[in-house]
């Protein structure tokens, strides 16, 4: 068995005749906490949508603890341990908070596509979407229709779907993007708290997010990951500071 | 109030729930009784089978935003089997009380939802609507192929009463008939209900909100529909069979794109977001092809304006306007809109009323003006080819029309304020 939550080898897409991923290689070890950083339009996205089988990769490998996920489907993906969020909020509007949450836990609890289990009776479903509702802090808002929430409120919510399966290896997708400070502070919080002893990797550009949650930064520039190291070492890496800052060094400076 | 609201919220849920059961059903076992003029008990019965077929389409449209224009296929289908399995049962050939035989209509719409649904639902949104057109187009074109099942053109028919009496029950009258559909709608309601009430029925919900996002919480969207589609068509049979019970007749109809389209405009009018929506509809649209027929040729003119309207000003249907007002109501802020609604809802009518007489007005002079053009209308004689009766129909439009513009803004402004006030009231008690 491998100890290598995710692994990519060699991983390549083109869109057309553009190649946006141009042979990345990434090890991401078991419950750590990755963050991809790199300048717009550097692939990170991209990187996200090839792991969690939203595209498919035009060559190369991934892997999921150990095993390739290539040709899966979103949800297959998904079955194996992985949950991922969304740069743009990807929630169900129409249903509420608790209905929301509720939905993602039903999977990982075995109640796949039944229709002979009374909804309202499945106490252990019940529980764990309690919980994750209250880990999020959206308690007061239980039965309000999530596309009647405020932004920094959905964000949370978008971050509690990913959470309530259970998956062990979790990807958010620019999870403080658009935050005020006290709400990206707040925001750290709940993902430092709900993703404890999981494996994460997260896009961010807010360097105090990134430094403040990270234990390994992968850099990634032109689709190509050019650093991966520990965030003291990618602040004083010359590779980085030339190629991602252009010898601007905003690196350095939110770090300090 | 506002305190007590967020504490009490769910405990009166559960028996309010099982009072409008117990309340449905008693409807269900008196309305003969009350509805007892000449043809208003085959009114009764058509409307119970068409409730069934309404609900089970908003299983689709309602719960999974899947527009299907081929529904009927699964209630037509399941009419056919049921009538030949009825014909089979009276020339002894196999046992089936006729009772149960909505039942063989249910699981050969189930089946044919195993079917074609896998085909239908490989894709939602507009090419699942596209799809389900073409095999609506399919199976009707199988009429044409397949006259022994299909009967060709005047359809197959079957006598219901056959066999001995059970209980002393022998479905001859139609009394009989409306209770065995009273029962079968009780039952399927329920059904229909729970299914909601399930893990797959929520998800189903789930994938019609985001079906991107529930691929992603582990779920194949593809599947969620087609279960959800062939639990429908196990629904749409039993409607199905209970019409072949009733009518005594299935026909190549039955399958058509028309009484697909119809329940589509029946789902959309009662309001395919309230579960209850679709009987509604189901009793309007029953009621007005039914009825309005029998009194004008202009029927389906006004079905069409009706539903027009409700597309454009009402369209969460006739379900959301109830419970919208009931809301208004509860929170005591009727008072407050009343006089602009009357005001919109008299001009509204005003407007109608010209509008009818002049469409019913031009109705007689193009079709029937060869046998003279008088006509009765409203209890006045009406001479439809001289200028009095148009200039009336023109007056009470115009007037109409000109109210209604002027007490809409009014009506607007009071009714988004009222319910601004409730959402802040509803928002703090959380």
């Amino acid at each position: 068995m491998s100890n290598l939550s995710v692994e990519l080898q060699d991983v390549r897409k083109s869109f057309g005749k553009s190649e946006i991923i141009r042979g990345a290689n990434l090890k991401v070890p078991k419950g750590e906490r990755f963050a991809i950083i790199g300048p717009n339009g550097a692939g990170k996205s991209t990187l996200f949508n090839l792991i969690s089988g939203r595209f498919p990769v035009s060559s190369g490998d991934i892997k999921l603890n150990g095993k390739s996920i290539l040709g899966l489907k979103p949800f297959e993906i998904n079955r194996r341990g992985l949950s991922r969020s969304f740069q743009i909020t990807n929630i169900f509007h129409r249903l509420s908070v608790y209905e929301n949450l509720r939905c993602a836990v039903l999977w990982s609890l075995g109640y796949k596509y039944s229709f002979w289990h009374r909804l309202n009776g499945l106490k252990d479903t019940h529980e764990r979407a309690e919980q994750v509702l209250e880990q999020i802090g959206l308690r007061r808002r239980r039965d309000t229709l999530a596309g009647l929430l405020t932004y920094a409120e959905q964000r949370a919510l978008e971050i509690g779907i990913t959470i309530a399966g259970g998956a062990d290896v979790i990807l958010l997708d620019e999870p403080t993007a658009g935050m005020s400070r006290s709400e990206s502070d707040a925001a750290v919080e709940l993902i430092r708290k709900v993703t404890v002893g999981k494996t994460l990797l997260m896009v961010e550009h807010d360097m105090s997010v990134v430094f403040g949650l990270a234990d390994k930064i992968a850099v990634v520039v032109y689709g190509e990951v050019i650093a991966c190291d520990t965030p003291a070492n990618i602040r004083n890496n010359a590779k980085v500071q030339e190629a991602y800052l252009g010898g601007h060094a905003p690196v350095a400076e939110a770090g300090g | 109030m506002t305190t007590t609201t967020a504490t009490i919220k769910f405990a009166p849920v559960l028996p309010l729930r099982w009072l409008a059961w117990f309340g449905f059903a008693l409807l269900l076992c008196i309305a003969p009784l009350v509805f007892n003029k000449g043809a208003s008990l085959s009114l009764l019965s058509q409307m119970g089978t068409v409730m069934i077929f309404a609900l089970s389409y908003n299983m689709l449209l309602g719960q999974g935003g899947m527009l299907s224009f081929g529904h009927a296929v699964y209630a037509g289908l399941g009419g056919f089997f049921a009538i030949h399995a009825m014909n089979l049962a009276a020339a002894g050939k196999i046992w089936l009380p006729i009772t149960l035989a909505p039942l063989v209509g249910g699981l050969a719409g189930m089946l044919f939802g195993v079917l074609f649904g896998y085909v239908t639902t490989k894709k939602a949104g507009t090419p699942f609507a596209m799809i389900t057109l073409g095999i609506g187009e399919l199976v009707f074109s199988c009429s044409l192929m397949f006259p022994e099942f299909f009967g060709g053109e005047g359809g197959v028919s079957t006598n219901r009463v056959y066999g001995e009496k059970f209980l002393g029950i022998s479905y001859g009258p139609q009394i009989e008939v409306y209770y065995l559909i009273a029962f079968w709608l009780f039952v399927s309601a329920i059904g229909m209900y729970a299914f909601t009430q399930t893990p797959l029925g929520r998800i189903i919900n789930a994938v019609r909100d985001n079906p991107e996002r529930a691929e992603f919480i582990g779920y194949d969207t593809q599947w969620v529909r087609y279960m959800t589609l062939i639990l429908s068509g196990f629904f749409a049979g039993i409607s199905g069979g209970l019409s072949a019970i009733n009518f005594e007749i299935v026909t190549a109809e039955n399958v058509g794109a028309h009484a697909s389209g119809a329940i589509l405009f029946f789902t959309f009018i009662g309001g395919a977001g309230y579960f209850f929506g679709p009987m509604i509809g189901a009793i309007i649209g029953v009621f007005m092809t039914v009825m309005l027929s029998d009194f004008t040729k202009a029927w389906h003119l006004y079905l069409g304006l009706f539903f027009i309207i409700i597309v454009m000003y009402a369209p969460g249907g006739v379900a959301r306007v109830i419970m919208q007002n009931l809301r208004v109501v509860e929170y005591g802020k009727f008072g407050r809109v009343w006089r602009s609604m009357t005001a919109v809802s008299a001009s509204t009518l005003l407007a109608f009323f010209g509008a009818v007489i002049g469409i019913e007005m031009l109705y007689h002079l193009t079709l029937e003006s060869a046998n003279g053009t008088t006509r009765k209308l409203f209890g006045i004689m009406v001479d439809t080819a001289a200028a009095p009766g148009w200039l009336v129909a023109g007056t009470l439009l115009a007037i109409g029309a000109i109210g209604f513009r002027l007490a809409l803004p009014g009506f607007r402004r009071a009714w988004g304020e009222v319910n601004a006030e409730i959402e802040e009231q509803i928002r703090r008690a959380a």
